[in-house]
């Protein structure tokens, strides 16, 4: 590259440098002095027990669609840590945009699980969920959720309210102008806006390195003029620490920041998918060693944090509430047909009233 | 009372919301320090201030996707796209977010968001610059599709786009911005956006027309007279949802119709009207309906768009047709 050497005589106008964030080992040991949070035990035994919650309602809602009882479903296998991590350093008042595989955000947001299987089971009851009232439903089209989040935290700065947006979507939305144009904005108007990338290396069946020429997704938002930086997403305790500093910093009137947490989806991108197509079983065995939920057991265990009467005591707990709220879900009837009018528009325009009645078997004579 | 151009009312309209409204916003390209490239924004944000009168990047996507966030935040946004060539990235989120929030949440998250955008051809603009493509946004349920046809309305019927809690596109005749002017009272007074308006009263044959269009079929109404043929002519004025009453009221009456839009022929909003006269007015009918529109082609570049767009002497050729049919 003759050109290259010539322009090294040039002056060197901008130097940007990304970082990467863990703390936790695969197997538990500590690579670093942990955050000071993670001196509470409480909490820390907390995001464990959500993410083994999200784990086996995932492992349930899953039997649920192979037994025609729940539409296709996307499981989180391997990232619980990014969605949970995150909505643990959200204030409620904050507002959540997700895409559709941050249940662990949602349920830690106060989400009902039979809120989610509704919403997964066809009902879009599912979304007038008893979360955050202000909180945005799944984002089904990818990406398209982060100029919204844009807009949020617009109107959070324009008001002065001390609250922060937080969206959350897929190494594949990082190729969208939606996500671009949205990065760009915020860094323009310095929004309390925290980007949150989870990198799971799929995007279906396409890897990372057809998504992207970039050496990380964090750097992207070098080019929107703020701060990024790579977490180890599969390490709840910096999921959580990026989080926490990354929040808190946009609360201050510092702006945007971008999270890129690079994990691992170790199940298949929906139940309609199936991963074996395009990846190895080598593959996905490899990535099992570093999946978060062993890995912050071995921590805590080492910690005396945690006890095996202690694990079998959550699984037993988890299984309970579970059930209940597939009994909830399985109970709940479809709504009354003519109900897809209500909410269409606030008041039902007299041109559509005909249409509703047909559907209500009303006689429109 | 002093008369206002049609692009003047607009910006009364949007002045008299931000003043009796703090949640009402204005974005977009250009609207703020240089007043948006028809003016429509000029002095808002001297008077309302660069936070609420917000100069975005050069991304239309975006402007309608902050529209969504601001508006389920409580905002009541109002986001302007130059040109409606330039409003095709926002069908995403118009079809996809804006249309179906207060739906897909049960009522939960709702998105009281206008998105204006200047309407049609006739100005001897670039490529891109003069489409028409109303139908397509009519087709989208949830959403209001608006376009008012003189200063008055443009006034009446953008101050209701803005106070209403649900989405709504709000389409100005672009060719009519400064080419008509009428009485407008900044008195707050929105117009009703379910109802369509009879703009002249006749027995012979009813003329259906919106937007720009009205001025032709107006003067086509004229030039009938001269004739001894009374033309009934109507203002849609909303095209969704549409007052189909005030239609098949009056083609109860003329048993003939004919419909005038600049947008292509082929699925053109004018179909529907006709379907639906078909539907719940054949008893009343005299003659078929017929449509005077665009060619069913690409909106030519500005030496030929006065070829392209429905003539004086074409709608008069066709009302004289359905008058004189048995």
């Amino acid at each position: 590259m003759a050109s290259k050497r010539a322009n090294e005589e040039l002056p060197v106008i901008a130097r940007f440098e990304v970082r990467r964030r863990n703390y936790l080992a695969p197997d538990g040991s500590i690579e670093r002095p942990l955050p000071a949070f993670a001196t509470d035990a409480k909490l820390l035994v907390e995001l464990y027990r959500s993410m083994v919650l999200l784990r086996l309602f995932d492992r349930k809602a899953v039997a649920l669609q192979r037994t025609g009882r729940l539409g296709t479903y996307a499981i989180s296998l391997g990232q619980e840590a990014v969605s949970v991590g995150i909505a643990s350093a959200m204030r409620e008042d904050d507002v959540l945009l997700p895409s559709y595989r941050d249940n662990g955000a949602l349920l830690w947001r106060g989400v009902a699980l039979e809120e989610i299987l509704l919403f997964w089971g066809g009902d879009e009851r599912g979304n007038q969920f008893s979360g955050p009232v202000h909180d945005f439903p799944f984002c089904v089209p990818v990406g398209s959720q982060a100029p919204h989040a844009a807009g949020v935290a617009y109107a959070l700065k324009l008001r002065k309210e001390p609250r922060v947006a937080v969206c959350m979507f897929g190494d594949g939305a990082t190729s969208k102008g939606d996500v671009y144009e949205a990065m760009n904005v915020a860094g323009v108007h310095k929004l309390p806006l925290v980007f949150v990338a989870t990198n799971n290396q799929w995007a279906i069946s396409v890897p990372l390195r057809l998504q992207t020429g970039s050496e990380t997704l964090a750097q992207k938002a070098i080019g929107a003029g703020f701060s990024g930086e790579q977490v180890d997403g599969s390490d709840v305790v910096a999921m959580r620490a990026a989080a926490e500093e990354a929040i808190a910093a946009a609360r201050d009137g510092k702006g945007p920041h971008f999270i890129e947490a690079v994990t691992y989806r170790l199940g298949d991108h929906t139940t309609s998918d199936d991963a074996l197509r395009y990846r190895s079983a080598e593959e996905v065995q490899a990535h099992w060693k570093e999946e978060p939920i062993a890995r912050l057991r071995s921590y805590l265990v080492g910690q005396k944090m945690w006890t095996k009467a202690d694990e079998e005591r959550l699984v037993a707990e988890c299984h309970e509430r579970i059930e209940a709220a597939v009994e909830r879900y399985l109970k709940t009837p479809p709504r009354r047909a003519e109900t897809m009018f209500d909410n269409l528009y606030a008041d039902l325009p007299a041109a559509y009233a005909a249409q509703r009645r047909e559907l209500a078997g009303e006689d429109d004579a | 009372m002093p008369e206002v151009t049609l692009v003047e009312a607009i910006n009364r309209a949007l002045g008299r919301a931000m003043v009796d409204d703090p949640d009402v916003v204005v974005l977009g390209e250009d609207v703020g320090v240089n007043g948006g490239v028809f003016r429509a924004t000029v002095g808002l944000q001297e008077r309302f201030g660069p936070e609420r009168v917000l100069d975005t990047p050069l991304a239309e996507l975006l402007i309608s996707g902050l529209c969504v966030g601001m508006a389920a935040q409580g905002l009541k946004p109002v986001g302007e796209i130059q040109f409606m060539g330039f409003i095709y990235p926002c069908l995403d989120q118009l079809v996809n977010h804006a249309s179906r929030m207060r739906n897909r949440t049960q009522g939960r998250l709702t998105c009281p968001m206008v998105l204006r955008t200047p309407h049609g051809a006739g100005i001897r603009a670039p490529e891109h610059h003069s489409e028409s493509t109303e139908a397509m946004l009519a087709h989208i349920p949830g959403l209001r599709v608006v376009i008012p046809s003189s200063p008055e309305r443009a006034y009446g019927l953008l101050l209701a786009a803005i106070r209403d809690p649900d989405p709504v596109v709000f389409l100005e005749p672009t060719r009519l911005y400064r080419a008509v002017k009428g009485e407008v009272e900044d008195n707050g007074e929105a117009l009703p956006m379910d109802r369509a308006f009879v703009e002249r009263e006749g027995r012979d044959v009813t003329l259906i027309s919106w937007g720009a269009m009205l001025k032709e079929t107006m003067a086509a109404a004229d030039a009938l007279a001269d004739e001894s043929i009374a033309a009934e002519v109507i203002d849609l004025a909303t095209l969704k949802p549409y007052d189909e009453n005030t239609v098949l009221r009056s083609v109860a009456k003329t048993g003939r119709c004919v419909i005038v839009h600049e947008a292509a022929h082929t699925g053109g909003f004018g179909a529907e009207i006709a379907a639906m006269i078909a539907e719940r007015g054949l008893s009343s009918l005299l003659a078929p309906v017929t449509r005077v529109t665009g060619y069913d082609t690409i909106i030519p570049m500005a030496r030929l768009e006065q070829r392209y767009m429905p003539s004086v002497e074409r709608i008069v050729t066709a009302a004289r047709k359905a008058h004189q049919y048995n």
